[in-house]
């Protein structure tokens, strides 16, 4: 029955759902493990639209002006004057987790249970490297006398929406640190030997998901 | 060692595009490094923010090697949240010109 599958794949994108629907099988021909985490991740995502389209709005509305970021973010490393540089950092650290995640996945599928190891571990560092400099800010903001009701910079709304989104987001990150570590203990003690590893895509998609809703946090809130 | 068990791609492309996500990350903060304002900056912005999120999802989360039927479930309730933007955009413009109008004194 290959022709069958050759014709399938040859078909178009419509032609394809149209079957996927229709035929008496899975819809989804994946592990139920990787669809639920897609069905978590489209939730996950109406969850941060719905900050950031409520960032939008206050900000749309208000009339004192919104506190500059980029002078909100910036730092004085060994005398330089830097605008946003601390988030600049946290990108390149996230970014960078994404990668390593990426060549985990890699390796899980090519069965080299060290590396696999490695590298997930090497993720959940740098992922908890984020959240240590999310920490660094916050405390820094609080200091300067940032509240969720109130600044000393401009609109109130500002302390409000950076603690609420930030929140958020840094909670997700220290979430799939804890889960990247289970993950790659169990890769390391040979957990998955038979069950195969889609588990270790499946902390992938969770992971860069991470890192693309920061995509989006950046540009909106702290370039905007 | 399986033969056809999830998404297996060569380790050079992964490589290619995370040395293209850290690019487009260094342009980002340029233009606010540069303090490049108004239309060029909205527009910068949009355009490396759209460039990352479409490599993430595309290569890093093999969105482009998924059948179709997972991307239009994926992608049809997100596209759904344009309808959301654009009445939240309206609505913070009418807030906040109702607010210049009856703050103003």
């Amino acid at each position: 029955m290959a022709s069958d599958k050759d014709l399938l794949d040859s078909s178009t994108a419509w032609q394809k759902i149209n079957s996927d629907w229709a035929a008496d099988k899975e819809t989804f021909g994946m592990p139920w493990g990787k669809l639920m985490m897609w069905v978590f991740l489209v939730s996950d995502t109406f969850i941060f639209s719905v900050f950031l389209i409520g960032y939008m709005n206050v900000r749309l509305s208000i009339t004192e002006p919104w506190p500059n970021t980029s002078e909100v973010f910036s730092l004085t490393i060994a005398g330089h004057h830097l605008p946003l540089i601390l988030i600049a950092i946290m990108t390149f650290v996230l970014i960078t987790s994404s990668g390593t995640m990426a060549l985990a996945v890699n390796a899980a599928y090519q069965r080299n249970r060290a590396l696999t190891f490695k590298l997930m571990l090497a993720t959940a560092l740098l992922g908890a490297s984020f959240v240590g400099m999310q920490v660094f800010e916050w405390t820094k903001l609080i200091m300067e006398g940032v509240r969720p009701w109130g600044n000393p910079m401009g609109a109130a709304q500002f302390g409000s929406t950076f603690f609420m989104i930030t929140g958020f987001h840094g909670l997700h990150v220290s979430a799939g640190v804890i889960y990247l570590l289970v993950v790659a203990n169990r890769v390391r003690r040979g957990y998955y030997e038979s069950k195969g590893y889609h588990i270790v895509e499946i902390v992938g998609l969770y992971w860069h998901f991470v890192d693309l809703v920061w995509v989006f946090i950046f540009a909106f809130f702290y370039l905007w | 060692m399986s033969v056809n068990e999830g998404q297996q791609h060569p380790l050079s492309m992964y490589l290619k595009v995370w040395i293209l996500l850290f690019v487009l990350s260094t342009f980002s903060y340029l233009v606010d490094f540069f303090q490049f304002q108004g239309f060029l900056r909205w527009t910068l912005i949009l355009v490396f923010m759209f460039l990352k999120a479409g490599l993430i999802l595309s290569i890093f989360m093999h969105i482009a090697w998924e059948r179709s039927t997972l991307v239009m479930a994926l992608g049809l309730p997100t596209i759904a949240l344009m309808f959301l933007i654009t009445l939240m955009m309206i609505e913070g413009d009418t807030t906040n010109l109702s607010r210049g109008v009856f703050f103003s004194g």
